[in-house]
């Protein structure tokens, strides 16, 4: 069954991007705005979707060659990691740190700790979830 | 961290490194890399002797659970180091016995090695531990390690069941003994022991007493192998005899004995702590030592002769706990303390002797293939040093001059004939079974003794009942249990040394009082005088026992009048099969293999649960005070909602009900944008959207849309679960407002700019306060993920394969 579906993926070239973009912002966003690293994650996730959607898995995957099982469980260590290296500075299990650090480009800004836990976090949140998407639809074939 | 602390966890931590030697240097066996760490904890623990001796004591914590009083507390006292020092020391004699044993071709030696280590983190763990609640910890590890080093050739049936077997009865044990220790907790506030000792006056008057030591008792015979409990004991003997000769002699065994000493101060005086300990102990000294004479495997030989001595060990420990009783200066006061000190003398005696032993035996097995005594005679020409090993060991077990076994009986000679004329807990009518028993039991002892060499080094020769042709062991083999029987010999001659050094220190850790502040004489002495009562009991033993042993055939036959069924074995294999046949019964009722059933289940026990807490304890109560007004557009919201999910149930099509169920999805996010949460009303916009694009995938995929077929019964048990859970959260909902149990705690999270700098508090919530939840949260996602992938992957592949076969 071949489905003429041109106008999906002419869309979804552009909108994939402007998906994608959110999803980094509400990444970044997440301290002080709306937004974190489940947000951030579900949002990339969902952009990749659609990716897979508009085309097939096969010409996706050539495009990006992701084992997203492996990114979930990179995830959850990199979010496990950030809370055991807070016992080798002496504090207790997860503690998170912040300062205010003056940037070239940026100015003054936040720079925290809580970024890198969330960098887990989203990873794990955009490896499950593509994980069970594609295991479910290349079930399906 | 101090050094004590950092020597338990040593061996753990090393073993790490044993699959990175097992793999990267094959050519050398991997026992080389292992030897070194017993040893380093051996010297390490020998520089702290003389401050021992010196009446000192080493206390160190490291805070783990400080809000609950539970931290890492090492002690090392006069007792701990005597078992520290068993451990380690006997722990470096045995893996070098292995090295030579276990063969580098053949075994699995990774595998050993680190569940040695582990085992002699976890025993050094339990002797050094002063938190009551540590030691639990360690006490289970030690059987789950030594279930792995029975198990340790897990193809045979037989050390899977002795594994199985030991795990089960130690492990009942640990936990009736963690519900000792708490009931400890709650009686003195404290989980270390070392304040327990210090409160000890207030605590027989409590009710939780006598229960706390029964209880400690229990956790204690089990893992000492005391009667009736013993029957995992014989059946360990599956293990490697390096193992054997580690666990079932020297240490893990041991850990029971040093329980029951450590208490001494906190039960000790109590006529039911005598009572029973003494009595126990004389129960297994003669049970073991009957038994031990039947048997015809070597081993089993030696397990039954340990469970004895084990029993000899705990009725002197028992004896000794008098001495809480009497004034210091008293005479019945320091015979009582001397019974304490034979208990912890015969106890390092013991860990000698009968490490070499096993040893011995390991060497006959290794060198001619049988352990069995009927096959096996005449080795004295052929392994002459073995011989002598083996002599010495067992007439050191035996009680004979001149070695170290000898000094320990006397002394507990002594003990069971003045604990008889103590005078106390009505000692003065059944005492005077304690020294008849105690006689007949060496006497036994002296036959099974005489049975393990001249049975298996004197007689003739028979090469042809052997797998191999004997001849003697390699020199490697021979050094550890060479140096074993050394210290048999060289205690006999200095005692005195050693108990200044050693059993002082230890002694003084279980009385009362120090030792200086009696009129206490620790004068070990071989000769006690020719009117010495316990010379002549030792010389009757001797002329009996050999009787016995000469006319062994003619009076075995009375171990025939028992019959073969009436054993603890029988009870425990009856236990085993009916709780299996039991539970089995019990899961076939419920588990029916339907989702319907199991969601029955879960909301029946719902209902049930949440509606006796609201209607008990009066739970419902309506409070609208705290509501804020419902507007229009909340109205407008909720009757969308209402008609969105009353229209699932009567949808006609699949794509209908997805719809519906969309529609609700985002009304709830449209609530979210109302309560001004927009992190939550993203997140369940994304969700809606993913999960939407999901059911997209399989949709063209996924049977048939069609009302199910049920009968009107099922279908209005159905309605009535439905409309219970309905109305049970909506109760649940409603007095939730009238039930403010605790103040909220939402202005702490005000705070999250300064806390944690974040101006978004649901994000700062999720990363800064609750981490913790996010992080397991986001594991279970992960794992989540994974079963998915499995699932089907797994179902894929089951398919292929049924397609390629048809």
């Amino acid at each position: 069954m071949k489905v003429n579906d041109v106008i999906l993926q002419t869309v979804s070239k552009i909108a994939t991007f402007i998906i994608l973009t959110f999803g980094v912002y509400l990444f970044l966003a997440g301290h002080h705005e709306p937004g974190g690293g489940f947000i951030g994650g579900l949002v990339l996730a969902s952009a990749l979707v659609l990716l897979y959607l508009a085309f097939d898995i096969q010409t996706v995957e050539k495009g990006i060659p992701i084992n997203y099982r492996l990114m979930a469980g990179i995830g959850v260590l990199v979010s496990v990691c950030t809370g055991i290296s807070s016992l080798f500075y002496g504090t207790n299990f997860l503690n998170m740190e912040f300062d205010y650090f003056n940037l070239p480009i940026f100015g003054e800004t936040e720079l925290t700790t809580v970024t890198i836990f969330e960098i887990g976090v989203s990873l794990a949140v955009i490896g499950t979830a593509l994980t069970i998407i594609l295991s479910i639809s290349e079930d399906v074939d | 961290m101090s050094w004590l602390n950092f020597a338990i966890f040593l061996p753990i931590l090393y073993a790490v490194f044993i699959p990175f030697f097992y793999k990267k240097v094959p050519s050398v066996h991997t026992g080389w890399f292992v030897l070194p760490i017993p040893f380093v904890l051996f010297i390490y623990l020998t520089t702290s002797i003389p401050d021992i001796a010196n009446g000192g004591w080493f206390m160190h914590t490291v805070s783990w659970i400080p809000s609950l009083g539970i931290n890492f507390t090492t002690y090392l006292d006069g007792l701990s180091l005597i078992l520290a020092l068993l451990i380690t020391g006997v722990g470096t004699l045995v893996i070098a016995y292995s090295i030579f044993y276990l063969s580098m071709k053949r075994e699995a030696l990774h595998n050993f090695y680190i569940y040695l280590l582990l085992f002699m983190g976890a025993m050094l763990g339990v002797v050094l531990s002063d938190n009551l609640m540590v030691l639990y910890l360690f006490w289970e590890l030690t059987s789950v390690s030594s279930f792995l080093l029975i198990a340790f050739w897990y193809q045979r049936d037989k050390s899977r069941y002795g594994a199985q077997k030991s795990m089960l009865i130690t492990v009942s044990g640990g936990i009736s003994m963690l519900a000792g220790f708490i009931m400890l907790h709650s009686m003195t506030g404290s989980w270390s022991v070392r304040y327990i000792i210090e409160e000890v006056g207030s605590l027989s008057d409590s009710s939780l007493f006598i229960p706390a030591m029964l209880l400690i008792l229990l956790g204690a015979f089990t893992k000492s192998a005391q009667f009736p409990f013993h029957i995992w004991l014989p059946d360990a003997m599956e293990a490697p005899t390096p193992v054997s000769a580690y666990l079932h002699s020297a240490t893990m065994v041991k850990a029971g004995i040093y329980l029951v000493a450590r208490f001494t101060p906190v039960f000790g005086g109590e006529a039911t702590w005598f009572w029973i300990v003494s009595m126990i102990g004389l129960v297994t000294l003669f049970w073991g030592s009957f038994t031990a004479v039947r048997q015809t495997d070597l081993k089993a030989l030696l397990a039954y002769s340990t469970i004895s001595q084990l029993g000899m060990i705990m009725s002197m420990l028992g004896m000794g706990s008098a001495a809480y009783y009497f004034a210091p200066d008293s005479k019945a006061f320091e015979y009582s303390s001397m019974a304490i000190l034979a208990a912890l003398f015969h106890l390092i005696n013991h860990s000698t002797f009968k490490g070499a032993l096993f040893m011995v035996v390991g060497i006959v097995d290794h060198e001619t293939g049988t352990r069995d005594i009927r096959r096996l005679g005449g080795l004295m020409t052929i392994m002459p040093i073995t011989f002598t090993f083996a002599a010495i060991g067992s007439f050191a077990m035996a009680g004979l001059p001149p070695f170290n076994g000898f000094l320990s009986k006397e002394m507990f000679f002594s003990a069971v004939l003045t604990a008889s004329d103590l005078g106390i807990f009505h000692m003065e009518t059944v005492g005077l079974m304690f020294p008849i028993i105690a006689w007949v039991a060496s006497v036994l002892t002296f036959v099974y003794c005489m049975i393990l060499v001249f049975r298996t080094f004197t007689g003739n020769y028979n090469p042809e009942k052997l797998e191999k042709s004997a001849h003697e062991a390699p020199i490697g083999m021979l050094i550890p249990p060479g140096i074993l029987v050394s210290f048999v010999v060289v205690i006999f001659f200095f005692p005195q040394t050693m108990a200044d050094y050693i059993l002082n220190p230890g002694v003084e850790a279980v009385l009362p009082i120090p030792i200086e502040d009696v009129n206490y004489y620790t004068q070990i002495s071989a000769w006690h005088g020719w009117h010495a009562p316990e010379l002549w009991m030792t010389v009757a033993v001797v002329i009996l026992g050999s009787l016995l042993f000469v006319f062994l055939r003619s009076w075995q036959g009375v171990y025939s009048l028992f019959p073969r069924d009436w054993s603890f074995n029988t009870v425990y294999n009856a236990i085993l099969v009916g709780s299996e046949k039991g539970s089995e019964k019990l899961t076939e009722k419920y588990m029916t293999g339907s989702l319907r059933h199991y969601l029955l289940y879960i909301f029946a026990f719902l209902i049930l649960a949440v509606g006796t807490v609201i209607f008990a304890t009066n739970g419902f109560v309506i409070d609208r005070s705290n509501d804020a007004p419902v507007n229009i557009y909340e109205l407008i919201l909720i009757s969308i909602i209402a008609i969105a999910a009353v229209g699932i149930i009567f949808a006609k099509s699949r794509l209908t009900a997805i719809i519906l169920n969309g529609v609700l999805g985002y009304m709830v996010a449209i609530f979210f944008v109302i309560f001004r949460a927009p992190d939550l009303a993203l997140t369940q916009l994304v969700i809606e959207t993913v999960s939407a694009a999901l059911f997209l995938l399989c949709f063209f995929f996924l049977p048939e849309w069609k009302k199910e077929n049920v009968t009107r019964k099922v279908k209005g048990f159905n309605l009535v679960i439905s409309l219970g859970v309905g109305t049970i959260v909506t109760l649940v909902m409603l007095s939730i407002q009238g039930n403010r149990l605790f103040d909220s705690i939402s202005s702490y999270f005000e705070d999250a700019y300064k806390l944690a700098g974040g101006k978004n508090i649901v994000n700062a919530i999720l990363a800064d306060f609750r981490a913790f939840d996010t992080m397991l949260e986001i594991l279970v996602l992960a794992i989540a993920g994974l079963g998915v992938y499995t699932l089907i992957k797994l179902k894929s592949s089951e398919g292929n394969d049924k397609r390629e076969s048809k």
